[in-house]
């Protein structure tokens, strides 16, 4: 069969035009798109012609298949798979996430502060008006026969780059152990590994902002091993250098950060699925600093110093009659955060107040969310969503002359609705009165949109 | 120390592989691929299906209860054509099981076997929910069903050669009792030939294609997109324009669109089992095709 030898010719014709035409006079013109047309011409009678052998060819198969109907196996030569050729042939898959936003917020979000707990990391529903969201970049494909790779980079809607995950997967372990490294979201509790755009509500819960400063990644390795058993039991362990709230950054060689994770999960019938799963995560803070409001109501600098340790129960149901999410389906889903804090508390620490002291420092607090996805027809879906956080106990020591425990219980009510015309696109409404701040009520209003391009995504559980 | 850990290590894993040898633990995404398994591995397979009749094979997630089975499998036998590539990559890179990853022979696509209908001109997802490799659903036509059955049979006889006669043995038998029941669903479905039908959703390229129907509109807009009134409306009229004599759909699909133009266009609704046990007579896989032509032969009357 003749190749299409004819078009990188076209093409470098096509590609030089701009340059000729340039300072090309009318009756220039008119011959070159003469030449062009002719071209053209000569090239659909060829393609016809080419058609019309492609049709003679596959009829005279499907005449000769009718003949003989049980075929034997015929070899793999007619798959599937891409034909790309040459380099092209290895491109991995790419997709873009374009993200943005119209946000009415009642309370100013710069004066936004959860109180009772240190913040960190991103928190907070972000600026009023209209606003791009974080555009996501991913690239993701088997590097060899022995590794997976993923590069998912998140352009802020400030104009800078951050590397969300980049990891590396080896994927011909042994007995079960998946072990990933680089940068990644920790695999602890059921939100966390989620990307943003993929939650059901355009912020993260309470307790996510409250305990792990949004989402909590690292830097190290993770290996995670799945029971050879019909009840699916998880075990995950991880390592990494802790830079991240509640941690901090510490010039250190050791491992900065410790997580294990256990998860279990499987099938009630045909139409519910579940999982559920306890995790724990320890690190350490050094000079974590903020401002606190003192009891002589200045507005204080004070620093941590410690260790935190941080224990989230998780579970997720799913129903959909028989299985068929397609039409109506339904999602529960709740975590539980636990966490304690215990070192050196330091009040006034850059002295503007000329009152530095250094006291021990325990903190035990708390938190949880709960949520309920409903899609009562296809495209559309409703949920809402409670958060609520416990202060717990907050011992200052020393410095409780100068610093008060928290009573405030922080909480926030949220609603939604979503259109998802099709996998790839989703428009959201969602309305939440947020109360995290003694006597202040923020009431959030967002319209959001999240496209996906490219490749298509992965149907997470 | 180094040599205590390494004799270990390999106690371990004889430990594990030994009950794993009883029987081929078979992971099919789709209930026709976990019959045809059950058809030409007899009692020395053990198969477990993803995936029900009643459930789009696209749309699954990757449930906990698929991981822990693909975990445990010997070999994957999915459609490919990107039908599963919602939930299949991500179960097999979380299962952590080397065997089944895909270029492993642990890892079968039907879709390999047979020539692709249907291979979009235009890849654009404006289109749809278009498949870059052409039409997924390639169970639909039995022909089909025989030429990935000569390939599985090979590939079981690779995994398991102590038991490769068995497999080839097995397989020689379904072929021939295949091959006279094509032959017989062929002459049974003689009178649908140039029937005239309209599809809910594009599933149906290779029954079309091997019985000779002729597809004359689908319900949906673009295929995975839901029936619009203002489509259905445009498709009504089409109908009336010409003979056609039903709508058909598979069972996991609502038949709320297919009613819709039944009774406005006096066709009859017809409901196929597009998989093994997609309704109580397509037992098997002679099953499910005794039942399709029989649905569309009564579809005519």
């Amino acid at each position: 069969m003749p190749k299409f030898i004819w078009l990188p010719g076209a093409l470098a014709l096509a590609l030089s035009m701009p340059f000729p035409v340039w300072a090309a006079s009318d009756a220039d013109l008119a011959e070159i798109r003469e030449q062009i047309r002719q071209l053209k011409e000569s090239y659909e009678a060829r393609i016809q012609a080419l058609e019309q052998k492609l049709k003679d060819a596959e009829s005279a198969k499907s005449a000769a298949a009718a003949a003989t109907p049980a075929t034997p196996p015929v070899p793999a030569t007619l798959p599937a798979s891409s034909t790309a050729s040459g380099i092209a042939a290895f491109n991995p898959a790419i997709s873009a996430v374009l993200q943005g936003r119209y946000a009415n917020l009642s309370q100013d979000p710069s004066k936004f502060a959860i109180s009772g707990f240190a913040p960190g990391g991103e928190i907070g529903p972000g600026r009023r008006g209209f606003s791009l969201g974080e555009s996501e970049f991913a690239i993701s494909a088997n590097v060899d026969h022995l590794f997976a790779g993923n590069l998912i980079v998140s352009l802020t809607p400030e104009n800078t780059v951050s590397v969300e995950e980049a990891y590396g997967i080896y994927t011909a372990a042994p007995y079960g152990l998946v072990p990933k490294f680089g940068r990644f979201f920790s695999g602890l509790g059921y939100m966390n590994e989620q990307h943003q755009h993929a939650w059901d509500f355009i912020d993260a819960p309470l307790a996510y902002q409250a305990f792990l400063g949004g989402q909590y990644a690292n830097d190290g390795l993770q290996v995670k091993w799945v029971a050879p058993t019909d009840q699916f039991l998880e075990f995950g362990a991880e390592v990494g250098n802790g830079d991240n709230f509640p941690g901090s950054v510490r010039n250190k060689n050791g491992a900065g950060s410790g997580v294990v994770y256990a998860h279990t999960g499987g099938d009630i019938g045909a139409s519910h699925s579940w999982r559920a799963g306890l995790s724990y995560l320890q690190t350490r803070a050094q000079d974590r600093q903020y401002s606190q409001l003192d009891l002589a109501g200045n507005n204080a600098q004070v620093g941590f110093n410690g260790t935190s340790h941080v224990g989230i129960a998780d579970f997720v149901w799913k129903y959909a009659p028989n299985g068929n999410a397609l039409q109506t389906n339904f999602k529960l889903q709740g975590e539980y955060f636990w966490r304690r804090e215990s070192g050196d508390f330091t009040y006034d620490v850059d002295g503007a107040l000329g009152l530095t002291s250094t006291s021990a420092y325990t903190a035990r607090q708390s938190g949880w969310y709960l949520q309920g996805i409903y899609q009562f027809m296809p495209y559309w879906r409703v949920g809402a969503r409670y958060d609520r956080l416990d202060p717990g106990h907050v011992d200052y020591g020393a410095n409780a002359a100068y610093l008060d425990s928290p009573a405030f219980h922080p909480e926030r009510a949220t609603l939604m609705v979503d259109y998802t015309p099709s996998e790839f696109s989703r428009i959201r409404l969602q309305y939440g009165q947020s109360k995290t701040q003694a006597g202040m009520t923020d009431n959030q209003l967002f319209l959001q949109y999240i496209l996906t391009l490219g490749a298509h995504g992965a149907h997470k559980f | 120390m180094k040599s205590n850990l390494q004799c270990l290590l390999a106690m371990l894993a004889l430990a594990w592989i030994g009950p794993a040898a009883a029987a081929l633990s078979v992971f099919a995404t789709v209930p026709e691929w976990g019959a045809l398994a059950e058809e030409l591995g007899g009692d020395k397979v053990k198969v477990y299906t993803a995936t029900n009749p009643l459930q789009d094979p696209h749309h699954v997630e990757a449930k906990p209860s698929l991981i822990s089975r693909a975990r445990g499998a010997d070999l994957v036998v999915a459609t490919g054509a990107e039908l599963e590539i919602g939930w299949l990559p991500l179960v097999i890179q979380q299962a952590g099981n080397p065997k089944v990853q895909a270029g492993k022979p642990g890892y079968f696509e039907a879709a390999q076997q047979v020539p692709i209908l249907d291979k979009p001109a235009r890849l654009d997802r404006a289109e749809g929910d278009v498949h870059a490799a052409g039409d997924p659903h390639i169970q639909t036509d039995p022909r089909n069903i025989a030429r990935v059955a000569g390939a599985l049979a090979a590939r079981l006889a690779e995994l398991d050669p102590e038991n490769a006669a068995y497999y080839q043995t097995r397989y020689k038998a379904f072929a021939e009792r295949w091959s006279a029941a094509v032959a017989r669903w062929e002459k049974e479905a003689a009178p649908l030939r140039g029937v005239a039908i309209v599809v809910q959703h594009k599933a149906f390229t290779y029954l079309i294609a091997w019985l000779g129907l002729k597809e004359v509109a689908a319900l949906e807009p673009k295929p995975g997109v839901e029936p619009t009134t203002a489509h259905l409306s445009e498709v009504l009229a089409t109908v009336q324009r010409q003979p056609v004599k039903m709508v058909i759909r598979a069972a996991y699909q609502s038949d709320r669109a297919s009613q819709w133009i039944a009774e406005r266009a006096k066709i009859n609704a017809v409901v196929l089992p597009f998989t093994v046990a997609g309704d109580d007579a397509a037992k098997d896989l002679f099953g499910l095709f005794d039942d399709t032509v029989q649905r569309l032969l009564k579809g005519l009357q």
